[in-house]
């Protein structure tokens, strides 16, 4: 049954896991998403799980590659320096096509940065991150209710289509505390002929491997992967639009972003100014077709992020430059008011309606 | 006619990349007859690491996983948590395991994972060409340290077995070699023993066999042996370093 709990969306990450099967959790500590460690590390051994503490980011990701290779649902969680070390090892899961989640509640950077929320990761998250060719799939929470449903969806689709999947929030989801609905997961188990539980004498090896020194075969796994993320830009591409019909001017943001926008966005409604707010969910694929679509009757857009205008660049890709976009920012751990978004809003409307 | 010795059914029937007189061939075989006599096959995963032997996968007839440099034991530690009865191993040498990959080393050893290690001392990265590695030894050529390592300047060589004998993580440690007939059979009894510790949830072991690499000492195969016998077991001395279970017999 489900019920509503008051929760840490650090907490709602953990417990949302272990729901939907997830019963091997390897971590490091570090501010300010250790609560996920701490909370695995009290329900694991009670529930037959693995809650392991590695001597390091990089032994950690490692090991979630070893969980997943067996075929188990698997993840680790980290804020922005420990995502950075777990980086090669995120390249190789791309590389052997391996399904794990791997949550970056983001702090501020670069360095060790600070410990206050921040969205500076974002180009490191839906670019790869690592070496090579490749995507993670990207969820963005902005809400304690979210960390969990998407905690859920990121499992899933990870299993389905053999990638890894990244759960991208920042301190403040992590820290803040809502109340929310814990479902019972669906238990759809996908099948994995691939994982490495032993041959049992009756089937050839499985191996589970990136390298290839023939460049015809490489070029041909890179091509594959791609046909698969194809697909995943296709069927899996979500966000959220508020107020955006009408809307002159269209605010995009995800995580704590939107939501400090939709308060101005309702701030400006109430002024009269046509404001909507768009919050892609999926980061990786980006909700690219849904945004053009929105530059049709918007005049101007407003990236609004915790970084010095990452995601921005997507936004302008988007809309393929029709428009005008903006950036509305704080960065080392500061958040955006309302009222500094509505501020941006305004000017934004008065350049549309002076005609500039 | 009695066929008396076949290939192990464990070591598939393919060309194998290695050089000429390179030990990795032997030490494969001594892997897939103690996979083959502890009757395993069917449920051994095994890890291949990053260098020489990053193509054991393709030699191996089980499960195999191929890691990053270094992380191999890491990996191996999530392969095995996720299914504790699979028999896992890793198959490493000695760059991978002793200079990228220390963490992982002392720390899988630290926590006694249920895993077997198999490390394979041939005192140089073979497959980039011959460069100095954490176990070359004092005034040993090679092409990072042409003058011959000079400890003054980049210090000694690592003593995995005896680092590692100081934790009390580790259930085996054991030091051989494959110079010389007797030397082989010594180190097959130990990996197969290394193998059942696991079979018996013992914990960590690992076997550390010195090997050789003619090519990139520049030798002939038998004077890489005899070099290896002369001066790496000299540096690196066998034997058991560690035995939790027989010293609780004691």
């Amino acid at each position: 049954m489900a019920q509503k709990v008051l929760m840490k969306g650090n907490e709602a990450i953990a417990e949302a896991a272990i729901s939907c099967g997830c019963r091997h959790y390897f971590g490091y500590p570090i501010t300010p998403q250790t609560e996920i460690a701490a909370y695995m590390a009290k329900r694991m051994p009670k529930i037959g799980g693995t809650f392991l503490q590695a001597e390091s980011e990089i032994a950690a990701i490692n090991m979630v590659i070893g969980a997943a290779s067996a075929g188990v649902r698997v993840m680790t969680s980290s804020s922005s320096p420990g995502i950075s070390l777990k980086g090669e090892g995120i390249s190789y899961m791309a590389g052997c096509d391996l399904p794990a989640l791997i949550v970056n509640v983001q702090r501020g950077g670069p360095g060790l940065g600070g410990i206050q929320p921040s969205q500076s990761d974002y180009f490191q998250a839906t670019r790869g991150g690592g070496h090579g060719d490749y995507h993670l799939l990207v969820l963005a929470p902005a809400s304690v209710q979210e960390m969990a449903a998407l905690t859920v969806r990121g499992f899933d689709l990870a299993d389905k289509y053999r990638i890894p999947c990244m759960l991208l929030a920042d301190g403040t989801m992590g820290q803040m505390m809502e109340p929310v609905l814990l479902e019972e997961s669906t238990g759809e188990k996908t099948e994995k002929p691939w994982a490495l539980t032993g041959t049992g004498m009756k089937r050839k090896h499985n191996i589970i491997n990136s390298l290839s020194l023939t460049p015809d075969e490489l070029e041909r796994w890179n091509l594959d992967r791609y046909r698969r993320y194809a697909e995943i830009e296709k069927n899996e591409v979500a966000y959220e639009e508020y107020l955006c019909d009408d809307a002159d001017v269209v605010t995009v943001g995800f995580g704590i972003s939107a939501r400090v926008a939709k308060n101005a966005v309702k701030a400006a409604r109430a002024e009269g100014i046509k404001a909507g707010m768009f919050r892609p969910i999926t980061l990786w694929p980006f909700p690219k077709e849904a945004l053009l679509a929105r530059a049709a009757t918007a005049r101007e857009f407003i990236s609004v992020e915790l970084s010095m205008g990452q995601m921005i660049e997507d936004v302008e890709l988007a809309i393929k430059c029709t428009r005008p976009v903006t950036l509305c920012s704080r960065v080392g751990g500061m958040i955006p008011s309302p009222a500094e978004v509505l501020a941006a809003i305004r000017a934004a409307d008065a350049r549309i309606k002076g005609g500039i | 006619m009695e066929k008396i010795i076949e290939r192990p059914h464990a070591l598939i029937d393919v060309p194998m990349h290695y050089c000429p007189g390179c030990g990795h061939g032997i030490i494969h075989r001594l892997v897939a007859e103690a996979i083959d006599s502890l009757g395993i096959e069917g449920k051994t995963v095994g890890v291949a690491s990053v260098g020489c032997s990053v193509f054991a996968y393709n030699y191996f007839n089980v499960d195999m996983v191929q890691a990053a440099h270094g992380r191999a034991p890491a990996v191996a530690t999530g392969v095995k948590r996720a299914n504790p009865d699979n028999i896992v191993f890793t198959y490493q040498g000695d760059g991978d395991l002793a200079a990228i990959g220390t963490a992982e080393t002392v720390h899988s050893a630290a926590r006694g994972e249920n895993i077997t290690v198999i490390f394979v001392n041939n005192a140089i990265y073979g497959m980039t060409g011959g460069q100095m590695a954490p176990t070359s030894l004092p005034g040993q050529v090679t092409q990072t340290s042409p003058y011959g390592r000079d400890v003054s300047a980049v210090g000694y060589p690592v003593k995995v077995c005896e680092m590692l004998s100081q934790l009390d993580g580790p259930a085996y440690l054991e030091r051989v070699a494959i110079t010389s007939v007797k030397n082989i059979r010594a180190a097959g009894r130990a990996i197969k023993k290394a193998f059942t510790y696991q079979t018996e949830k013992k914990g960590f072991s690992l076997i550390e066999v010195i090997s050789t690499c003619p090519t990139n000492w520049g030798m002939t195969p038998e004077k890489a042996m005899k070099w290896s016998e002369e001066n790496m077991i000299e540096y690196y001395p066998l034997g058991v370093y560690k035995d939790k279970y027989a010293e609780e017999k004691k």
